[in-house]
């Protein structure tokens, strides 16, 4: 793992993209997210890790409604998100998701999957739209399989065209809810290299991941999660060489070896 | 393994080389197929036997003895039973389909008028292959013109009364042209019906998801049967004087919410199937529900249950004979019909006659069968390698 190469810094001073005030959720009777408050600034990059079931995946989904909370407020870009279902899909325009297993559309080609939302929701021209998801593929070094189908390609190629499908939204905020945990271990890099070139670009991003050569890459700060709460938040080098919170030491030493 | 060193490093990697002799072509697919085993030999010999045993015999009844050409009864029956042929021989009555061919078609339909549904047949077909081939372009205007216009061109041209054209009653109609009519009208409303229903069934909204349940269980609970023959004996007791209700009408209706339960329950089916993450990478882009259904999930759903959608179109297809019960002749109905018909009553008639009725039904929905395996190939891309 490349050692961190401290980024310039870009994040915005006063422009908040994500701001979530005591937020909670539950599944029924289960608490699953307990008093979660996290004000994420425009251009800053936030890697997002813990134990499976600490609530690190529902989190960021609530940032674009997948999942709904029960108190406190998220506010995106300065909505607010409630039941109106305008502000949920203005909300849903500006952020973009990538998901573990890639979620890409099967039955249609890799383009169609690029310019569906562009066509659909932003009400670009095909032309204009197949022009801004050529770029982006090309961005993500994968034009040649435009016209093939997801199926056809590997898993690597599918996260990619996933990275792709969301940036043609021209999106402010990226969402990614573990997008290499699904990969073989030879396609883990590819991905992870496309996110560093975005992150290079200064593209607000939350990322849960276990890539934690990723997380001291590019993290401007790194959250730790357990049972539902935020147990420790620092910037990287400080998060990795002296955690605080006993339970952040002990999830270190099991991953870290 | 004769090499008990654990080094070992390949200098050159193997090249694919052909299968051996054997193992590929028509011996191949004899041994494997239909003579792998001692009870696989047996199964095979047996059935052999069976088509041997049964074959000839069919063709003899259905071609070799056939009566093909004739007037009347004559020609089918045996000396003794008042006809032609030598006793004790049977054959199929090719000559009885012959004379009433056109009934079978037709019906009762005036006969100076059959030009009208012969024009609507046209129409249709120019219509249907289009629209059955996938490269063919245009395809929103063909639906528009298939399920839309034609529909209305042919009510105003089968019952005229209007354009000059002289009004022909629906009692009138019948044979393939009544089966055809009930079929296609019932096909077309049922999927937008299921498709709507089902969607309605999966609703968050409780009322709208209420409505949709009671309707879908309630039909499917139902024989078609029932409702037909009550439409059609209870109704008028019900209806005030005067008020009358086409008898094709109801049969159009009845039919088409029959097959729009069940067609709920099909596409339901598919929709089940389609992971959650299809729903939530639509939903992360912001599409709409109604953009999210039409463009990602029905796509997919509705592939998935092509054989099931089939299904119920081939079951809507030969249960359109039903209709006689409320005494509509459909080509069942009026093959039945014509069996009776003194100047054609033989043994063999009414055997010929469902002969006939079957095998016009059964292209039908083989053609419809072998139309959804093509389509199943062709829109089969999530697992193409």
């Amino acid at each position: 793992m490349a050692e961190a190469q401290p980024k310039k810094v870009t994040v915005s001073a006063t422009d908040v993209a994500v701001e979530i005030i005591g937020m909670n959720k539950w599944y029924g009777d289960f608490h699953v997210l307990r008093d979660i408050n996290l004000k994420v600034m425009r251009g800053e990059r936030i890697v997002i890790a813990g134990p499976s079931g600490s609530g690190k995946s529902t989190m960021i989904r609530c940032i674009n409604r997948l999942e709904e909370h029960q108190s406190g407020s998220i506010l995106v870009d300065d909505i607010e998100l409630t039941n109106d279902l305008k502000k949920i899909d203005e909300v849903r325009r500006e952020v973009g998701m990538v998901f573990q297993h890639f979620n890409l559309f099967p039955h249609l080609t890799i383009l169609e999957n690029c310019t569906l939302a562009p066509i659909w929701v932003r009400k670009m021209p095909k032309k204009e739209a197949e022009d801004v998801a050529m770029h982006y593929l090309a961005r993500v070094k994968i034009p040649e399989q435009a016209h093939k189908y997801p199926g056809q390609l590997s898993g690597g190629q599918q996260q990619r065209v996933a990275i792709a499908r969301s940036l043609c939204m021209k999106p402010k905020i990226m969402l990614f809810d573990e997008p290499t945990s699904a990969l073989d271990p030879e396609m883990v890099k590819e991905v992870l290299d496309t996110m560093v070139s975005l992150a290079e670009e200064g593209m607000t991003m939350l990322c849960v991941t276990h890539e934690m050569g990723f997380a001291r890459q590019v993290a401007h700060r790194v959250i730790f999660m357990d049972q539902g709460q935020i147990v420790e938040q620092n910037s990287p080098a400080e998060f990795f060489d002296h955690p605080q919170h006993e339970r952040t030491k002990l999830f270190l030493s099991q991953i870290l070896h | 393994m004769a090499n008990a060193s654990p080094v070992f490093v390949r200098r050159e990697m193997v090249a694919a080389q052909p299968a051996p002799p054997g193992a590929t072509g028509a011996t191949y697919w004899l041994r494997t197929k239909l003579f792998a085993t001692p009870k696989d030999i047996v199964l095979t010999l047996l059935a052999i036997a069976l088509i041997v045993y049964i074959v000839p015999g069919m063709i003899e009844w259905l071609f070799i003895h056939a009566s093909w050409t004739g007037e009347n009864r004559a020609a089918c029956a045996t000396i003794a039973q008042g006809g032609v042929l030598p006793d004790g021989q049977s054959g199929a009555c090719w000559a009885f389909i012959g004379a009433k061919f056109q009934q079978f078609i037709f019906g009762r339909y005036p006969f100076d008028e059959r030009w009208r549904p012969l024009l609507v047949m046209a129409l249709f077909v120019i219509l249907l292959i289009p629209m059955l081939l996938p490269k063919v372009p245009y395809k929103g205007w063909n639906a528009l013109a298939l399920f839309i216009i034609l529909p209305i061109v042919a009510f105003f041209l089968l019952i005229g009364g209007s354009f000059g054209l002289p009004y022909v009653e629906t009692p009138l109609w019948g044979g393939l042209m009544v089966t055809l009519i009930l079929s296609f009208f019932g096909i077309t409303v049922s999927l937008p019906f299921g498709i709507v229903l089902a969607l309605g069934r999966r609703s968050e909204l409780p009322v709208i998801k209420m409505l949709c349940v009671i309707f879908i269980e309630v039909i499917r609970g139902i024989p078609l049967i029932t409702v037909l023959f009550m439409a059609s004996v209870m109704l008028p007791l019900f209806l005030p004087d005067g008020w009358t209700f086409d008898k094709l009408l109801r049969a159009l209706i009845g039919v088409s919410i029959f097959s729009s339960a069940y067609m709920a329950e099909v596409i339901r089916g598919g929709l089940q199937v389609i992971p959650k993450g299809q729903f939530e990478g639509a939903d992360s882009l912001g599409l709409s529900y109604w953009q999210k259904m039409r463009l990602i999930i029905l796509p997919q759903a509705i592939k998935l249950v092509i054989p099931g959608i089939v299904n119920t179109f081939i079951g809507l297809f030969k249960d359109t004979s039903l209709v006689s019960i409320i005494g509509m002749f459909d080509l069942l109905g009026i093959v039945t019909l014509n069996q009776s018909d003194a100047n054609w009553s033989t043994p063999v008639t009414p055997v010929t006659g469902y002969v006939f009725a079957g095998f016009i039904f059964w292209l039908f929905c083989f053609g419809m069968s072998r139309y959804s395996a093509f389509m199943e190939r062709h829109l089969d891309t999530a697992h193409q390698r």
